[in-house]
């Protein structure tokens, strides 16, 4: 049976993380879920709108909730910042009737209507819930066994509490990484910050937490990090080379998508996960489990 | 009528919580100085806040709206939401943090020297204009408060990217501009320039 979603794919999966999008259409095909784009959504707001306006923020989540509801899908967005920004609008919507009217009357300029009848999910819940990992097991080809891999949750995926899961010491990535053949480590910051858009607006905080996460999980014995969010992959794995000049440093390891880790595992081929498109190359790693041959 | 003057003017931690009310947090006030939320954030455990968030709620209670707002802490918050989920009084850090930056840029009054409030008012001018983010346009905002060396770093991330066909090229659109414009219109009824 095919699982079907309505996806929101965000600003950063059309270009920076463009191999986010192809592992995310590829790794779920493969996996029997399909998701289908919502037609001319806009951008989230990210974290700077809600510094300016909270109003305006929530509407322009509000107006892809709504094009997804036409779909009467749930919406799947694979980016943590989209995923909390568009589950906080709904629940607070949701909750304050008076809002969701005043939003509503800005909504029917597009000829659109909130009324908070999808839920709001991240990929990987998706992956690990919905799929769930004994299915995702049995569909594994190509075990990545041996490969040390850091599960990176970050922050918004799980912060703030969405309901009443645990925050402090969550598993599901580890056992994610576990159900395709992988070894994940276990090291301290994995739920610490990548330092988020801090990167621009107070570089030298964000660069020394980069490096104190890239540091530990080396530490601890990664040859590879997984994230599940744009942002925190192109901090962890872009800013690298500054890390080592601000610092001093020798970082070099590889930062991937969750989703292309297990489309590897499904037997995809590299190119088409879109693994080539790293600054840090993935490949030493991956040929050392096997998995680094194959193009599109 | 009485002639007596009633209060009209709300004391610094009552525009607070009236800047979170839709918040379903607990107000500021039930704060009891703890300090899990410092201890719990990364910026300010590792020095880079003028002030910490435990701090920064004692100034609010003691009515220090000068200090608050000079304070850079709300604007180096990087939104993880640590404190928020922590915090054994159930207050809401990050999103006082939020409240904060807004109310500094209605204002106007937050330190120079910062890089956020700039870059916020550039994302939004873009995603009003598109619909969409744009990474181009945003560089610009920050790149030249960078040093030199910074800035030189800066480029050379964006040219690997560029490189390996990370960077967009043309600004995005979604086809429905106009009726999105209508729409934010509809919020913040202005018409455009």
């Amino acid at each position: 049976m095919t699982r079907k979603y309505a996806y929101f794919p965000g600003c950063s999966l059309e270009k920076m993380a463009r191999s986010y999008h192809e592992s995310a259409m590829e790794t779920t095909r493969a996996l029997d879920v399909e998701l289908k784009e919502i037609e001319d959504w806009n951008c989230c707001g990210a974290t700077t709108y809600f510094n300016i306006d909270e109003l305006l923020a929530y509407t322009l989540c509000a107006r892809n909730l709504a094009i997804a509801e036409q779909l009467k899908l749930d919406v799947v967005a694979p980016c943590s910042g989209c995923y909390k920004n568009m589950y906080s609008a709904r629940k607070h919507l949701t909750h304050e009737p008076d809002l969701a009217q005043h939003i509503n009357e800005a909504l029917a300029e597009d000829d659109l209507k909130f009324a908070g009848t999808s839920e709001v999910r991240h990929l990987i819940d998706v992956l690990v819930k919905d799929v769930g990992l004994e299915e995702i097991k049995r569909r594994v080809r190509r075990p990545l066994t041996g490969l040390k891999v850091a599960p990176y949750y970050g922050c918004q995926i799980l912060r703030p509490r969405k309901d009443h899961e645990d925050v402090e010491s969550p598993r599901f990535f580890e056992d994610l990484m576990t159900a395709i053949g992988a070894d994940p480590v276990e090291y301290r910051l994995k739920l610490r910050c990548c330092g988020g858009a801090l990167l621009i607006t107070n570089r030298e905080a964000a660069l020394s937490l980069v490096r104190d996460l890239l540091d530990n999980a080396v530490q601890s014995g990664a040859a590879i990090i997984a994230t599940a969010c744009p942002l925190c992959q192109v901090n962890l794995e872009c800013y690298q080379k500054q890390v080592n000049t601000e610092f001093g440093t020798n970082l070099n390891v590889p930062v991937l998508y969750f989703t292309q880790l297990v489309g590897l595992a499904l037997g995809i081929a590299p190119g088409k996960l879109g693994i080539g498109s790293e600054l840090v190359s993935a490949m030493p790693a991956l040929a050392s489990v096997g998995s680094g041959g194959g193009g599109r | 009528m009485s002639t007596e003057t009633i209060e009209t003017r709300l004391d610094f931690i009552g525009e607070i919580n009236n800047l979170l009310y839709a918040s379903t947090s607990n107000p500021v006030n039930t704060c009891i100085q703890c300090g899990t939320c410092s201890g719990s954030c990364p910026v300010a455990s590792g020095g880079f806040m003028s002030h910490t968030p435990r701090r920064i709620i004692s100034m609010i209670r003691a009515n220090r709206k000068e200090e608050t707002l000079r304070a850079n802490t709300y604007w180096y918050c990087s939104s993880c939401y640590m404190c928020t989920v922590r915090c054994p009084r159930g207050i809401d850090i990050a999103e006082l943090m939020y409240a904060l930056k807004r109310y500094s840029i209605w204002k106007t009054e937050y330190g120079k020297d910062l890089i956020g409030p700039t870059f916020s008012e550039t994302f939004i001018q873009t995603i009003m204009k598109s619909g969409r983010s744009y990474e181009p346009v945003l560089a610009t905002t920050y790149l030249f408060s960078f040093g030199f060396q910074d800035m030189l770093q800066e480029a050379a991330t964006a040219t690997g990217l560029m490189l390996k066909g990370r960077m967009p090229v043309l600004p995005p659109r979604i086809k429905r501009l106009e009726n999105f414009k209508r729409m934010v219109r509809k919020i913040v009824p202005v018409e455009e320039k």
